[in-house]
Order: structure tokens, then sequence, then C-alpha cells
């Protein structure tokens, strides 16, 4: 680990965020000043790696969607649809229809518990309490503190019935393990049917209520809206999301879809397609590889049409899509698009960073309308056809979903017998790690300058330029109001105690 | 106790995947019980205290401090040593701190081959300069670190002394409770002995609510290609299922979902190998009269050192004998 | 007990000096006694075979063949009487399972197949018993010792890590 504020033999000194904290995944920030306090250099850096592609070798592809997940326990579900879809893939295997309403209403439910656990956990409070505020209330003890216990009620309760959900269909409310080649391992019972229409229809007026919130404490502050239009939080690059045959947002299935900082479309494949569109880097700096678009080729950590990088966020999602596939989630699309590009049909992408948490919010309420639908279509119970069984030879297949932090690609070669050869994973983070370096360089060059002090909170806006892109998970989200102790030195680049402010 | 008289609470994560953290929340209400006895110093993912805040810390300063996920690299072990100096009670928590879990399948696989495959020849890589992460990298404004890539993933009891382990992938709410009370007020045996809680002595077999109709295995199958009877036990269906070598403690959800058990409370109680536990289980219960009939059927089963050691490949023999 | 990070320390054996150290698991009944039986017979072979008698092979949970090899064993049979012949019915119906599922779990580990060998030798198959210990022997010595501490860190998971704590 590195230490804080080392003055190098240059006079060039380093601030180091170590670790960066509220968001899942480990990583780490160095900011490099030169010695008149600007920034030099800024670097973000993943100091993990666990090696899923070479140690899923050898396995038994249908383990696959067991094993994935573990990628992430906070969105165990992403990995394991991805999973499911890439060997239903190497079967060739035709999911029965209601195998494909089973998991697409699965996931859907899971995408309004992990989104609810971002925002509220994560993009809230650095806007309900503000971006400086005080560390120990930056949290959502701090915001149900200030918007209410009440409200607070109502987060645990949608995250506990999110998992309560996720434990109908697999077991197990973390790791769920239903997925299989083929379809799913159970049927819904009317019994089960009957809850989740309960909780579908909660979590609807619970995304209705988000929505509202975020208009109120975000929209209509003046301060937040000129730090998300014309803060240091603006990239113009490509867009990648998933849509389905009517070009409208589709987390579980559809084709990827990629448009550049016009909003042209720069191309549209299958997921068996990928690699012709997806190229990775290298740097010896991160263990995270840097994906970018193949055919527009790599020209540095930049923006603009002429680069490759691109983003796969809850905004680029809405930069592909010609729309949303419910009413509710539709209007909030074409709000959203009216303020930020001036144009609501969407052909405009929006490239402001922290409004990504919007466009979070809008996707939380669409995946709660969607859920309700699927909850009710006739063929949701069906006892027999929740799975086909597998009778052709193993192979090759790619399955692709969109995680709550981008999209999400398994692509798995096998034996005649099914054992994996070779298997390959960009992970949804991963789409964006080059620009998340870049946006965090942006935040600290624009914020830290000669004659700023560089105090916790301007650091705080740093992370923030980070958080925006990655739907982690909170905490404090099942407390109500309690004391975090902490202790606030502010240290001289000498090492020097300047002041300390206490709370414990 | 600290000043105000709460307890200290840490919760850090290794080469684990968050899915620990997010089960500490599953206790649900009951958090709200422990929040009036405890505050968190020290959780990454949900608070914003850095290293150095720990390492300020007086040493002790953490009554209770929670460990998710293997040791994987050189920070990792850092951290582990640095909390168990500002530790008074310090906790394995999850299948991957206290067996290694499913990040340690890549024992099996050297760091070389696993650089081959990440940096050096996935499909849609492009890195013809044959680039990999190295510890330290110079930069004109100064050097950059990452921590070392060990050869393997250890156990948080391998690194240094643990008081106790709660196994599970991850560990189930009810459980979990059950050894937080435990813990604070004492009433578990003896620390320092990475002593087991949060689960019981006995198999998952137990747990399940299957119906064992004692048969023998006739042929090991694969899940997708065959439709099971509900209601009936897996293994004597003959899919793997993990039941008869695995800690219970977890009321077999999976079983409930109509998935195989995998393993991940880890080996039963009295065996540190859950591949040999599994071996030692099979041998009873295949219906082979002949030694040819033996071999065919074992050799229906895929992937044993992959399967039997899904979640505890660090805690097998390949360790040296304790 | 091995402590892998002294046992490190200690220089190997050399070649001239090291022997193969094997230790044999045999059932009561009939291994045991057709091992005896060249014994009386005074057939010649490798005195490198340590033999640990059991009642049945049945009894023989793999963990004492794993724990064989991290203790310091080169090589590891297992010995029973033959299908059909088991004293107690039933007891070498299982190891016929285990055995064929060790070697396997053995081999991925890094252990090399002509390490672990499993035969069924009845009370009269006192050659058989001989040259299976003079087979095993050689094979042994041809690949050398197992070096179980050197494996296990070779996979990185031994002992030996030393780095500071952060901080100091």
């Amino acid at each position: 680990m590195t230490s804080p504020h080392v003055k190098t033999a240059e006079g060039i000194r380093r601030i180091s965020i170590d670790p960066v904290t509220r968001l899942e995944g480990h990583g780490k920030i160095d900011i490099f000043l030169d010695a008149d306090g600007n920034v030099a250099e800024c670097f973000f850096q993943v100091p993990e790696l666990r090696g899923f592609e070479k140690f899923c070798e050898g396995r038994p592809v249908e383990e696959l969607p067991r094993i994935t997940p573990r990628i992430c326990g906070v969105c165990p579900e992403a990995h394991m649809m991805a999973s499911a879809k890439a060997c239903d893939a190497v079967y060739g295997v035709e999911l029965p229809l209601t195998a494909k309403l089973l998991r697409e209403l699965q996931y859907n439910i899971f995408y309004v518990t992990d989104h609810t656990t971002h925002f509220y956990a994560l993009g809230a409070p650095d806007f309900v309490m503000g971006p400086q505020s005080d560390p120990a209330l930056r949290n959502l003890i701090g915001v149900i503190g200030k918007v209410g216990v009440e409200i607070g009620g109502q987060v645990i309760k949608c995250r506990a019935w999110g998992h309560e959900a996720a434990g109908i269909f697999g077991g197990k409310p973390v790791n769920p393990a239903n997925a299989i080649p083929g379809g799913m391992s159970k049927p819904l019972t009317a019994e089960e049917r009957n809850r989740l229409d309960e909780i579908c229809r909660f979590m609807v007026e619970f995304g209705k209520f988000t929505l509202k919130l975020f208009h109120d404490v975000v929209l209509s502050n003046k301060e937040y809206v000129e730090l998300i239009l014309n803060g240091p939080y603006r990239h113009e690059t490509y867009s990648m999301g998933l849509v389905d045959d009517r070009n409208r947002v589709n987390f579980y299935d559809g084709k990827v879809r990629v448009v550049d900082p016009d909003g042209q479309e720069l191309c549209k494949y299958a997921p068996s397609e990928y690699a012709q569109h997806i190229a990775e880097r290298v740097e010896p700096w991160s263990y995270l590889k840097f994906p970018y678009l193949k055919n527009v080729g790599w020209k540095g950590f930049v923006d603009g049409k002429a680069s490759g990088v691109y983003r796969a966020t809850p905004q680029s999602r809405l930069n592909v899509a010609d729309g949303m596939n419910s009413p509710l989630a539709q209007a909030a699309y074409e709000e959203y698009f009216e303020t930020l590009a001036g144009d609501k049909s969407g052909k405009k992408p929006v490239h402001h960073t922290l409004a990504i948490h919007w466009a979070r919010v809008i996707e939380l309420l669409n995946a709660a309308e969607h859920a309700l639908e699927l909850v009710r279509h006739p063929e949701i119970t069906h006892p027999e056809k929740y799975r086909a069984v597998c009778d052709k030879t193993p192979n090759e297949g790619v399955g692709i979903v969109e995680a709550p932090r981008g999209t999400l690609t398994h692509h798995y070669v096998t034996d005649e017998k099914g054992i994996v050869k070779k298997a390959n994973l960009i992970v949804g983070t991963t789409n964006n790690h080059a620009a998340i370096c870049m946006s965090i360089k942006q935040a600290a060059q624009g914020l830290i300058k000669k004659g700023v002090e560089v105090t916790e909170g301007v650091l705080n806006m740093v992370e923030m330029a980070f958080r925006a892109y990655d739907p982690c998970f909170g905490c404090a989200t099942h407390s109500l109001p309690g004391q975090m102790p902490l202790i606030v030195r502010l240290r001289d680049v000498d090492g020097t105690i300047l002041d300390v402010r206490r709370r414990d | 106790m600290g000043a105000n008289g709460k307890l200290k609470v840490g919760m850090y994560w290794a080469s684990s995947c968050g899915g620990c953290d997010i089960s500490l929340l599953e206790i649900g209400p009951r958090l709200l019980d422990l929040i009036k006895v405890a505050d968190v110093v020290f959780w990454p993912c949900a608070a914003d205290f850095k290293y150095q805040d720990v390492a300020h810390y007086p040493d002790g300063y953490m009554h209770l401090c929670f460990y998710n996920g293997g040791i994987r690299n050189s920070e990792q072990e850092e951290v582990a040593r640095l909390l168990r100096k500002k530790s008074q009670t310090l906790i394995a928590y999850g299948a991957c701190a206290a067996e290694g879990g499913i990040p340690a399948l890549a024992n099996l696989k050297s760091r070389a081959e696993i650089y081959d495959v990440v940096y050096h020849t996935n499909p849609s890589l492009d890195n013809r300069d044959g680039v990999e992460p190295q510890p330290n990298v110079e930069t004109p404004a100064g050097t950059l670190e990452i921590p070392t890539f060990y050869p393997g993933v250890l156990r948080l009891k391998d690194i240094v002394p643990v008081d106790y382990e709660i196994p599970g992938c991850p560990p189930q709410a009810d459980r979990v409770w059950e050894a937080i009370q435990a813990v604070v007020t004492g009433a578990v045996p003896p620390r320092n002995a990475a002593v087991k809680v949060g689960c019981s002595g006995k198999t998952v077999c137990d747990d399940c609510a299957l119906e064992k109709k004692l048969t023998k295995i006739k042929q090991f199958k694969r899940h997708h290609e065959f439709r099971p009877e509900p209601g009936w036990c897996l293994l004597e269906q003959g899919v793997l299922c993990m039941g008869p070598a695995t800690r219970s403690g977890c009321g077999a959800l999976c079983l409930k979902a109509g998935m195989r058990c995998e393993g991940c409370y880890g080996p039963p109680a009295n065996a540190e190998d859950q591949g040999t536990s599994m071996v030692g289980a099979l041998g009873a219960l295949l219906d082979a009269q002949s030694e040819d009939r033996a071999q065919e059927m074992v050799a229906q089963i895929a992937d044993p050192t992959g399967t039997f050691y899904r979640f505890s490949m660090s805690s097998s023999f390949m360790k040296a004998a304790q | 007990m091995v402590d892998v990070a002294t046992a490190r320390e200690q220089p190997q054996a050399t070649p001239t000096t090291w022997e193969p150290r094997i230790i044999g698991f045999l059932c009561y009944w009939c291994s045991y006694t057709g091992a005896d039986s060249a014994g009386t017979a005074r057939m010649k072979y490798p005195p490198n075979v340590d033999i640990i008698k059991v009642m049945c092979s049945g009894r023989i949970d793999p963990e004492l063949i794993t724990t064989a090899f991290a203790n310091g064993a080169d090589g590891v049979i297992v010995l029973g009487c033959h299908i059909g012949d088991c004293h107690y019915i039933s007891g070498n119906h299982k190891t016929m399972v285990r055995m064929p599922l060790m070697r396997r779990i053995l081999q991925d580990l890094g252990i090399e197949p002509e390490r672990f060998r499993h035969e069924w030798v009845s009370a009269a198959e006192g050659e058989k018993f001989s040259k299976l210990v003079a087979e095993i022997t050689e094979q042994v010595r041809e690949i050398g010792p197992l070096n179980w501490p050197q494996l296990v860190y070779e996979r990185g998971v031994g002992h030996g890590m030393d780095l500071k704590a952060w901080g100091e």
C-alpha cells in the first residue's frame, strides 16, 4: 500500500486515496502534484486479480453459472444469467417461453434491489448531504437523518423483499443458484407468484418514489445541477448497451448496440460477434484490462469519435436506446434527455458523468415496471416448461446481459463432453476502466489546483467521479441512525498534524 | 469499550467478491441491535476509513474484526497482519477466508498459466507487446505500485492466528447472528484456535428435506441432461451433491431450489480435507458389483478435484500437515 | 509432522544416499498374509515398503493416503482382497470406488501416477506382492523423492511469505 502525502525528491507531492471506499471492488488513486500544486498526473489502479478465466478451465460447463457469480457478490445474478445464456449457446438449446420469462423476471427484480442499494447508500449521500459534508454523516445514516426514518424503512424493505425474491427463485438470498443450461431448476408455484406480484407492486411504487426524491433533492438544487452540467465530470465517448428488437433498453437479452459521441450507430452485434468489436489492452500499472472498440482503435485515454474508449453504464444504455419498455420509465427517459441534451427523443447522447445517477434511477423504475408485467404473464407458472433438457453435443457459446454496471460478456469453449477448455469474461466495470481513469484524472485536475487546500472533502469529490460508474452495495442500508465515530486529521506534506476533528 | 461505551467493529474484504459484506446485512433488523452496541470503524465497501486511519489506531482498538476473502496478494497479507494487531478478536468470515473459497481453484494452476490466459491468449486481447502488470512501474510523475500476485491463495489462519471462523459462501444470516452473539457474550470456546462457529457438527444431509430412499447410485448424471424426480435425494439420483462431505448450518437452501449442494460450508467437522471426505463417502454409495463397473462409474465424474474442493482447495492436503 | 518452512531449509538428500520411502496399507486377511508368505518363501524384494496392517482395505480413509504423502512418503500402495473374497463381504467394494478417484485427485494436485498403486493381493500371491514392491521402488527411485514441502511451496500454499506489516 502506498503511504499518502509523500514528498519526492523533485518536489512532486503525491496524494494517495487508498483504498477507494463506498463502492464494490478494490481500487486506489494516486494524484501527483507539481511544485505549483497543480495536478501533473493522476492514476487509478486496480490492485486485484483472481484469474477466473483460467481456473474455469477443466470445469464442467454447467457448473459455471454457479462458479462465476463468485466474481461479484453484489450482482451474482448478472453472472449467473450471462453464464447460463452462454451455456444455452454451448448446448444449442432453445429455451421454452416460461424459462425465458422466469429468467427475465428474476433478473429485473434483482435490478431493482441492486440499483436501490447503490443509489441510497452510495449515490444519494453525496447529494443529499453534500459532496464535502462531514464524512461521518455522508452515508445512508446521514441521509435518513435528513430525509426521515420512514424513508429508511422503505429502502430496507425494498432490499429485504428483493432478497426474499432471490431466495424464492434460487434458495439463497445471496448467490441464488437456479439458472441451468436450458432454463431454470424449478417452476414457480401460484403461491410464490402471488408473493412476487406483491413484491413487484411495492417496487413500482418505490421506483416512483425514488425518482421523485431525485427530483426534489438533486434536480431542484441549483448547485447540484451546476455540478452535474458544468463540473469537471464530462466525457464525450462512445456508449454501449443491450437493446431489444425495437431498440429499447433490455437488461436480460438482445443485441449490443454502440453509438458514437454524437449518437450515430457504430455497430449492433449479436453476442457471438463480440470479439469482432471489442479488444482489450494491458497496462503494467493495473491488474484490470482496458477494453476498447477495435474498429475505432486505441488512441489513449482520450475523448472523442476517433478514440476507441467507450462507456457501458446506465447512462450509456439510455444513450444507445430509442426508448424504454415500460410507460413511466419512458416518460422519465424523455424528461432526462430533454433536460440534459435538449432533445427528448434520446437521439443526442448525454455525456455528463454525474447524471449516471439519474439514469440509474430511471432504470430502477423500469425494472420494477417490467418485472410486474412479467410476473403477470399467463405462462409464468407453467409446471413443465421452466426448462428444456440439453441433448446436443456441446461446443462453444457466448452469453451477454447488462450487469447493473455495464455490458457483461461470457464466452466459453468446451470439448465434446462439455468440459471447459477456454473461458473469456469481459465484466461490467471492466468496460469502463479507461473511462474511469479519465474521469478521476479530470476531476482531480478540475478540483485540485494551485492555491486550493486539499481537504478530505475535495478528495471525496475526486472519488465521486468513480462512484457514479459503479453501483455497489452499501453497508448501512439496514441500519437506522447510529453514530459512526470519526477522527479527521489534517496533515501537512511532512506529516505534521494541523488540525484534528473528532466524533466518537 | 470505546469512549462512548460501544464496541468497535471492522470488516475487511481480501480476495473476495463482496458477497460476505452483503451477507452481513442479511441479519436484517438484528443489525439494528448490533448498531446499538457497536460502531463501525473500518469497512472499505461502506465507510470512508482508509488504511492510514487503521494504522494509526492503537493496538487492540477493534473489539471485533471480520476478515473475508482469501489472501491472494501482498496487500491482503499486509492488511491481515495489520488487522490482527489492531483487533482483539479476529474472525475469518466466509469460505474464502476459512478454506480458500472458489478463488482457490486457481491453486491448481500456476501464476504463469493464469497470466498467460488473462494477459496473452484470450481471444479479445490486444497485447502484442506482451505487457504484464508489474508491482512497480516508473512514470515521469513517480513510481506506481500494485501488490504482488502470490503463487496461490492462502487462508487467513495461514498468515495470522485467527480466533474464530464462520464458514459459508456466504454464511447464512441466522448462523451469523448466532455467531456474533456467541462471540460478543463470550459464550464460545477458547480463542486463537480458529474455532468454527455459525455451523453445526453434522453434514448438509441432516439439514436437507429431500427423501432419502437409501438406494445406491446407479449412474452419475449431469443435471441439465435429465429431469430429476422432485422430492428425492439428488445424490441417490446420480447428481453429484456434496451434502455428505459438507458442514451443516445453511439449512440446505440450494436443495430447496432443486440444485445440488456445492459444498460451500467446507469440510465436515473433524475433517480438514473436503475432497478425501467425499471420496470416502462415495465409496459406500455406488451400485457396483465389479471393479470394471466401479471404474466405469467413477469415469463418469467429470471433474472430481474441482467439484470436491470447489470451496476448500486451500484446506486440502496440499497444505503441509498441520 | 512436517514443518514446511524448516523442511525447505534442510539440504535435500543426495541421490546416492536417498532411498524411496513407501508406505503400504495392507489388509490383514489377504494382502498381509500374502506379503508374509513372500517372506517365509524367502523371495527377494527391496526393503523400501513400510507396511501398515489394517483389518480391511475398506477401512482405509483416503485421508490416510494423503497424510502419508504429506508426512514424508515418496510412494503409497493400498492392497486388499480380490473382489468377492473380502472377509467382511463388501469392504473392498468401497476401496474399488475410492482408489480410482484418489488416483485422479492425486494427479491433479501434482503427485505423479507412479507414486500410487492399488492392487488386489491374495494370501497366496506372495510373488505378486514382491514383484509389486520391486516395481514401485524402482519407478519411484527413478522419478526421485516427492519433496512434499517443495511441492506445496511451488503451489503457493506453503508458509514462508515474509512481508513487513504496513505502517511499520
